[in-house]
């Protein structure tokens, strides 16, 4: 009998190793600009070309930085929920274009709704490479001091936002 | 315009102005990172567009003269470890590294181990008093020679 437990248990730790396995994503690559300043950049702001943006403008905010393009399919699954989250006015949400056209962009936005106080355009994804975007939507908590407090790989849900986002909102405005 | 830029990188590449140091160097670098988007693929081999706009990025850096460690910096302070292909060496990658060949030492402490304690125990193992009663009800008591009396009862 006592024999037979080595075996067992090594195989319930592996058994073990396996169902925590199961339940990460491998597409969700920890962000090492979490804690980070935001990296800076300078872009045309999409409804005004003319006029810049730079992320020091929102210095003394928490805010939102979302990175979406029209031809992301995915961002509309989050749409809602950013527009929800606009309406209750709880923190400025911006948008990142991202490798996007213009005039799509903003068909897009006609259609679905416009949660964003200004999106820059990121036409050809330099900026997008240093925030390490991989993927759109991602969307990045950014704090008064202009540190990047969470980054949010993929849609945010409704229970991410809840559980996640708003409480840490919540903190950083105190 | 994309059918302009490739008939333009066409022509560059051809022309005999790419420096083939500079190619193999970035085909080099390209083949040390991950494609994010693929994960399984290195940048070399992906075409995703994010691959494409690594390479970019690569040959850009190249050109003004960053070393490769500076290049590699570059992108793992944007993505992480994970966007080299070959983990690093250090504390937290400890356990993936060496994990393999604890293992295989552990398991010839155990061969080994196992191997002697075989050759130190008896041939064959002494029966136990159960099966000598049953042996003894079979073929009958043992003679004193060792040898059972043959049932001739």
């Amino acid at each position: 009998m006592k024999r037979f437990l080595w075996p067992l248990a090594i195989f319930i730790i592996l058994v073990g190793f396996l169902v925590v396995g199961l339940k990460l994503d491998p597409r969700e690559v920890p962000s090492p600009l979490v804690g980070k300043p935001a990296p800076a950049f300078e872009l045309p702001i999409l409804h005004q070309p003319d006029k810049r943006f730079v992320p020091g403008d929102m210095r003394g905010k928490v805010w939102l930085l979302n990175v979406w393009a029209s031809w992301c399919v995915s961002c509309r699954e989050e749409h809602p929920v950013l527009l929800d989250l606009a309406k209750r006015g709880v923190m400025p949400i911006l948008g990142l274009n991202y490798k996007d056209k213009r005039d799509d962009a903003n068909a897009w936005l006609k259609q679905f709704g416009n949660p964003y106080e200004l999106s820059a355009v990121d036409a050809d994804g330099r900026i997008g490479i240093d925030y390490g975007v991989y993927g759109v939507p991602e969307t990045y908590l950014i704090d008064a001091e202009g540190v990047i407090r969470y980054k949010q790989i993929g849609p945010i849900t409704p229970a991410v936002l809840e559980q996640k986002i708003l409480p840490l909102v919540m903190s950083l405005k105190k | 315009m994309k059918v302009l830029l490739f008939l333009a990188f066409f022509l560059f590449s051809i022309s005999g102005n790419a420096n083939p140091e500079t190619e193999e160097r970035i085909r080099r670098l390209s083949e040390k990172l991950r494609c994010l988007v693929c994960q399984n693929q290195t940048l070399a081999d992906s075409n995703a567009e994010l691959a494409s706009d690594l390479r970019r990025q690569l040959r850009e850096q190249v050109a003004a003269g960053h070393s490769d460690d500076e290049i590699l910096d570059f992108l793992v302070q944007r993505y992480g470890d994970f966007v080299l292909y070959d983990p690093p060496f250090k504390a937290t990658t400890l356990l993936l590294w060496l994990g393999p060949f604890v293992l295989l030492a552990a398991a010839a402490l155990v061969l080994v181990t196992t191997l002697r304690r075989r050759r130190r125990a008896p041939e064959e193992p002494a029966l136990g008093q159960d099966d000598k009663r049953l042996v003894e009800r079979v073929l009958g008591p043992a003679t004193p020679s060792g040898k059972p009396d043959g049932g001739a009862r």
